[in-house]
């Protein structure tokens, strides 16, 4: 006991990990909320497809010496808006064209970094995560994103339930579906570029998938996976961030090995016939 | 309350709706038949405005957009589904919240009534995905039901029901109608369409028949399709 409390004394020691404890918790909060819809409305692909133009858009900016954050916003928002169209209207494609999309992104990004600086330690980290990313301007960021994304989804949040559960009722009795559907895209958008660089390009839509997906096991109406999967999400996160600091391990893959065993007791628990 | 003047609907590029004419009045029990792919379903989106129409005018006497029910069939996404019947039964009220983000305690009870009306209170909060297929259909009536005042639009409301199941919704029906909800309901059922339905619009792309259920029930064409003698039995 004393063990962990020296270790969690040590870890709150390091500005570094402060910073990344306050974005990574705020990114876990905000991506489990704006998940539990993309899971529900067969949509989880937009967040993985997001995450792979992210990495293009990080390559790019890197080897032309601009801001990466200046460039990926714009980049992300309008890749948000394709991958939504694609999976809105040409269903049964729809999951071929974003596979598409995502690994273009990532081999346009790849060779984009060969041809200039070459696999560095930064392509790295922005494959697989790092814990040193985070500046103070990410935490700034990160805090106005996750404000935004709360203050949204709570004002949203039964007709973001609607349009999930049931998008042609929603459309038939006046709700503006198309618009909720934008939203919840944007969000996300957003989300995938505070937390990429701590998580991973490839890793971060983890984050969105697990934690609805390991709710859902469990809970049965709609607010109860909601408030768990975002409960969960901090926890794993923290669960995942202690992990990494003790073994070394990268921080995004120690948070999505926890994310990975929440799940499966999730999983056994539903098997055992508990249910609520 | 609604008239449809030469709509035409296509989808994919091909006209599925061609020219249909008709007109629902207050207090009827109106339904539209006809096979699978006859342009039913598409004609009961573009009445409620989720597909553009192609030509024609649909128009709405006494009630509003925001003030029609609408039971669409199932989709995969639902079946699993974690809602609890309360929350699907209360999305039913949002048209009526406006610019509000949340519920009133009015609309709680306007759902509450439409639960205690199909008789599903005691299931209030049970997941909807632990419930059968008829229950599953009441919830989504009972949200239709909150959503409408005067005009309730349904596409094929038995489908995957067992016939005890589909009887007891057809009594429901049956009785909103009674007092004074007016139905717009399609199924590819004909005969309980005859012995329900007031009215009758039958559909191949174009309006075969449309009148009331007495004429319907007379033609050769009820005969042929129901397979009770007629030209082609």
């Amino acid at each position: 006991m004393t063990a962990l409390i020296d270790l969690l004394a040590e870890l709150f020691s390091y500005s570094f990990i402060v910073r990344a404890m306050i974005v990574g918790v705020l990114v876990a909060l905000c991506s489990a909320l704006l998940g539990v819809t993309l899971v529900l409305k067969r949509y989880s692909m937009i967040g993985d497809g997001l995450s792979h133009v992210g990495f293009g858009t990080l390559a790019i900016s890197m080897s032309l010496n601009l801001a990466p954050l200046r460039v990926a916003i714009p980049v992300m928002l309008l890749a948000a808006f394709v991958l939504l169209r694609v999976s809105e209207n040409s269903k049964i494609k729809g999951d071929a064209a974003i596979a598409l999309i995502s690994s273009s992104s990532l081999a346009i990004g790849v060779i984009v970094v060969s041809l200039t600086t070459g696999m560095n330690t930064d392509v790295c980290n922005y494959m697989f995560g790092s814990i040193l990313a985070m500046s103070r301007g990410d935490v700034y960021l990160s805090v106005t994103v996750a404000a935004l994304v709360l203050i949204l989804y709570v004002l949203s949040y039964n007709r973001i339930f609607a349009v999930t559960f049931d998008e042609n009722f929603a459309r038939g009795t006046g709700i503006k579906a198309g618009r909720y559907n934008a939203l919840i895209a944007f969000l996300t958008a957003m989300v995938i570029v505070v937390g990429m660089r701590m998580m991973g390009a490839l890793l971060i839509s983890s984050l969105i998938i697990f934690p609805a997906l390991t709710s859902m096991r469990v809970f049965s109406s709609f607010k109860r996976v909601v408030i768990c999967s975002a409960v969960l999400s901090v926890v794993c996160f923290f669960v995942g961030i202690i992990l990494s600091f003790a073994l070394s391990t990268p921080v995004g893959a120690s948070i999505v090995i926890i994310n990975l065993a929440a799940f499966c007791l999730f999983w056994a628990a539903e098997k055992l016939g508990l249910r609520a | 309350m609604l008239t449809c003047r030469d709509v035409s609907l296509s989808y994919g590029g091909r006209t599925v709706v061609e020219n249909v004419s008709f007109s629902v009045e207050r207090g009827d029990y109106f339904c539209v038949v006809g096979e699978n792919g006859s342009g039913k379903t598409t004609l009961m989106k573009g009445i409620l405005g989720l597909l553009p129409l192609s030509g024609g005018r649909i128009e709405f006497q006494g009630v509003k957009r925001t003030e029609i029910g609408y039971l669409p069939q199932q989709t995969v996404v639902q079946r699993d589904f974690p809602a609890s019947v309360r929350e699907v039964v209360l999305s039913g009220r949002l048209n009526r919240c406006g610019l509000l983000p949340f519920y009133t305690r009015r609309d709680r009870a306007c759902a509450n009534d439409n639960l205690e009306r199909l008789g599903i209170s005691s299931e209030a909060g049970k997941s909807y995905r632990d419930l059968s297929g008829g229950q599953q259909q009441r919830v989504l009536l009972a949200r239709a039901l909150c959503a409408a005042d005067k005009l309730l639009m349904l596409d094929e409301p038995v489908a995957g029901l067992d016939p005890v199941m589909a009887s007891e919704l057809y009594a429901l029906l049956e009785k909103l109608n009674r007092d004074g909800m007016t139905l717009v309901v399609i199924s590819h059922d004909l005969k309980s369409a005859v012995s329900y339905g007031k009215k009758i619009l039958h559909m191949r792309r174009g309006a075969l028949f449309c009148g009331s259920t007495d004429d319907y029930a007379k033609t050769d064409l009820y005969r042929f399709m129901s397979g009770m003698g007629g030209d082609g039995a």
